[in-house]
């Protein structure tokens, strides 16, 4: 099935290229309309339910637009609320690049050593594989539901393998300290995921680097960081933009457990609340939407930029 | 089911390779060691999970006296018949059918055709059309949710199409805004691997006096079935663990998908949370299926975009 029947004439087609080319640039009106259409649609899609909304939202975040009221220019009034006397965005943006640390610093290392472990020719490796991958598949409504179980201050698990029954500490509860249970729960996923990126990577590297160094005197750790990690390369870049990017959109996971109030606030909650909220300070939300966006557009530029280098080879 | 068959034998899940030949050398302590970091790496990472479904199936009386982690008193399933019934989940498994299988159709239908016309033809602005699908996908989806919610209230939809009367609040907005956001990452994996397919077998097409469609339909399609397998797995698990896009543009509670009806178990003063376990784990399972399943096509699938071989 896999492949089609034209197949077997291709050598015979090599001769006549000329005419080959001739036919390939002209279309039928059938064809031209097929492809204005199925190309057409979802690049207006495209263009307006994604890049037109971004560039409103960048229009509106300059307004005081409520949702009622026809919007009025502010200049740039939202933008000085927001970093002067709007509280929770310090403590949002302080929440995002804990986010992206303990994502970047601490869960990505950890998903590259597990790829690292299991290329070893391990026995069973599929179990682990499926083991440490399990979470990403997870929904992160459910993923928040069962941090509720684990860190509950009266039931929990935590308190109880702790032995804290009687002093619980309330892991969700306590400002002071929520955000980090919470990360620990978005790390369990973020793990898997660059585990199997890692490890995809690994197992496109050509063995023959790593017996030539073996063979040079190299031991094991200098193979891996002078000779096979460089050769991850693209995978590096791959793997720090979906760091970045999931530390920016991080949502789901916090809005499943309170909503993301005391003490988990994030940019994303903070202008979904302003929006969709009772407040309907569209104008004001846009804005921190924007400082969103201008963030992760930095991230976007450098993969898009590692895509195309690649594409060009 | 048919891409199961025809998907790469050997992806990163180990592969024939790994299975059917162990490890011939002596066991040195230093295996060991890492057999034993393994295992307890799993456990902790099966932990959570673990207790979930244990607590989903002790009643909430025991829990509240013993705690989570004590031994079970009663076990039973009751907590999954009374979140099916009392949370309607039925109802929301099938409204997020109705959301997930249209959008996971389309965004495979056109990303599979623009790839296609982009690694084909000389499509004027290819690259600018890249880049914008691709792009587009990476951007914060709370940027676009304001002139989206007001631009959904303002297209009229005939009643048979939404019972709002608009865009909002129907499920086709929801599918709209699943479709246009998915297909960017969608056409970036396809035209990669598309492009690695042999153009002589178009070209040869052609010849034959195919046109555009039959080359799209007959040729490239059927060849790109292991990259639609994998990413239809994995669509599919992204489309149906949305929550944003249906919070956002959904006001009638009962359209909403399984993973915003989730809340529905959770009572006004008191909330049942083995109850909650329970409904967490039925709204689990369809992706652990799937998951567990296909799980070589979403491996590859994930990797398909990360690593371009």
């Amino acid at each position: 099935m896999a492949s089609p029947p034209v197949s077997a004439q291709a050598p015979a087609t090599r001769a006549s290229a000329a005419r080959r080319r001739r036919r390939l640039s002209r279309f039928t009106r059938r064809d031209l309309v097929i492809l204005g259409l199925l190309i057409g649609i979802p690049v207006l899609l495209d263009i307006v339910l994604i890049w037109g909304t971004t560039l409103t939202s960048i229009g509106l975040s300059f307004t005081d637009y409520n949702g009622f009221t026809s919007p009025k220019l502010v200049g740039l009034r939202n933008y000085h609320e927001i970093v002067t006397i709007y509280e929770p965005f310090w403590r949002a943006v302080r929440n995002n690049l804990l986010w992206l640390g303990v994502l970047g610093f601490i869960a990505t290392p950890l998903g590259l050593l597990l790829a690292v472990l299991l290329d070893k020719r391990i026995r069973f490796t599929r179990v682990y594989q499926s083991i440490f991958y399990m979470p990403v598949v997870l929904s992160l409504a459910v993923v928040g539901f069962i941090a509720q179980l684990v860190y509950s201050r009266d039931y929990g698990a935590l308190n109880s393998v702790l032995g804290r029954t009687s002093h619980p500490i309330d892991f969700l509860g306590d400002p002071s300290i929520n955000i980090w249970a919470i990360l620990a729960a978005a790390a369990w996923r973020h793990v898997g995921y660059v585990m199997i990126l890692y490890l995809a990577g690994l197992k496109s590297v050509d063995p023959a680097l790593k017996e030539a160094a073996t063979i040079d005197g190299a031991n094991e750790r200098q193979t891996f960081f002078r000779v096979v990690f460089p050769t991850l390369r693209p995978i590096n870049v791959i793997v720090l933009v979906i760091t970045v990017i999931e530390a920016l959109r991080a949502f789901d996971i916090v809005y499943a457990v309170n909503s993301g109030r005391n003490g988990l606030e994030l940019l994303s909650v903070l202008v979904t609340a302003n929006i969709v909220g009772e407040a309907s300070r569209i104008g004001f939300g846009s804005a921190i939407a924007v400082i969103l966006l201008a963030t992760s557009l930095g991230f976007v530029i450098a993969y898009l930029t590692q895509i195309l280098r690649e594409d060009r080879r | 089911m048919t891409t199961t068959t025809t998907a790469p034998r050997d992806t990163v899940g180990g592969g024939p390779r790994e299975g059917s030949r162990p490890n011939r050398r002596p066991v040195r302590p230093a295996r060991i060691l890492l057999y034993v970091v393994l295992t307890l790496v799993a456990l902790g990472w099966l932990a959570p999970l673990l207790l979930a479904v244990y607590a989903s199936l002790r009643p909430y009386a025991e829990t509240a006296k013993y705690g989570y982690m004590s031994l079970p008193h009663h076990l039973s399933l009751r907590y999954y018949s009374q979140a099916w019934s009392q949370g309607g989940m039925g109802k929301y498994f099938l409204n997020t059918l109705i959301i997930t299988a249209p959008a996971l159709v389309l965004t495979l239908f056109f990303a599979s055709f623009i790839a296609f016309a982009l690694a084909r033809f000389r499509v004027p602005g290819r690259k600018t059309l890249l880049i914008l699908f691709t792009a587009g996908n990476l951007l914060p989806p709370q940027v676009m949710v304001t002139p989206l919610y007001t631009l959904y209230n303002k297209i009229p939809l005939p009643y048979w199409l939404s019972d709002s009367g608009t865009v909002y609040d129907s499920y086709l907005g929801v599918i709209a805004i699943h479709v246009a956001f998915q297909t960017g990452f969608c056409v970036f994996v396809l035209y990669n691997y598309m492009q690695t397919i042999p153009s002589e077998l178009t070209e040869a097409a052609v010849v034959d006096g195919a046109g555009v469609w039959r080359q799209y339909w007959r040729v490239i399609l059927p060849l790109s079935r292991p990259a639609l397998g994998a990413l239809a797995t994995l669509e599919f698990t992204w489309i149906y663990n949305d929550f944003l896009w249906a919070l956002v543009f959904m006001s009638t509670g009962d359209k909403l998908p399984i993973t915003s009806a989730l809340n529905n178990l959770r009572g006004e003063f008191f909330t049942d949370y083995n109850l909650l376990a329970a409904g967490s784990m039925l709204v689990a399972l369809p992706t652990l299926i799937v998951f567990f399943a296909l799980q070589r096509q979403f491996v590859s699938g994930l990797t398909l975009g990360a690593n371009k071989g």
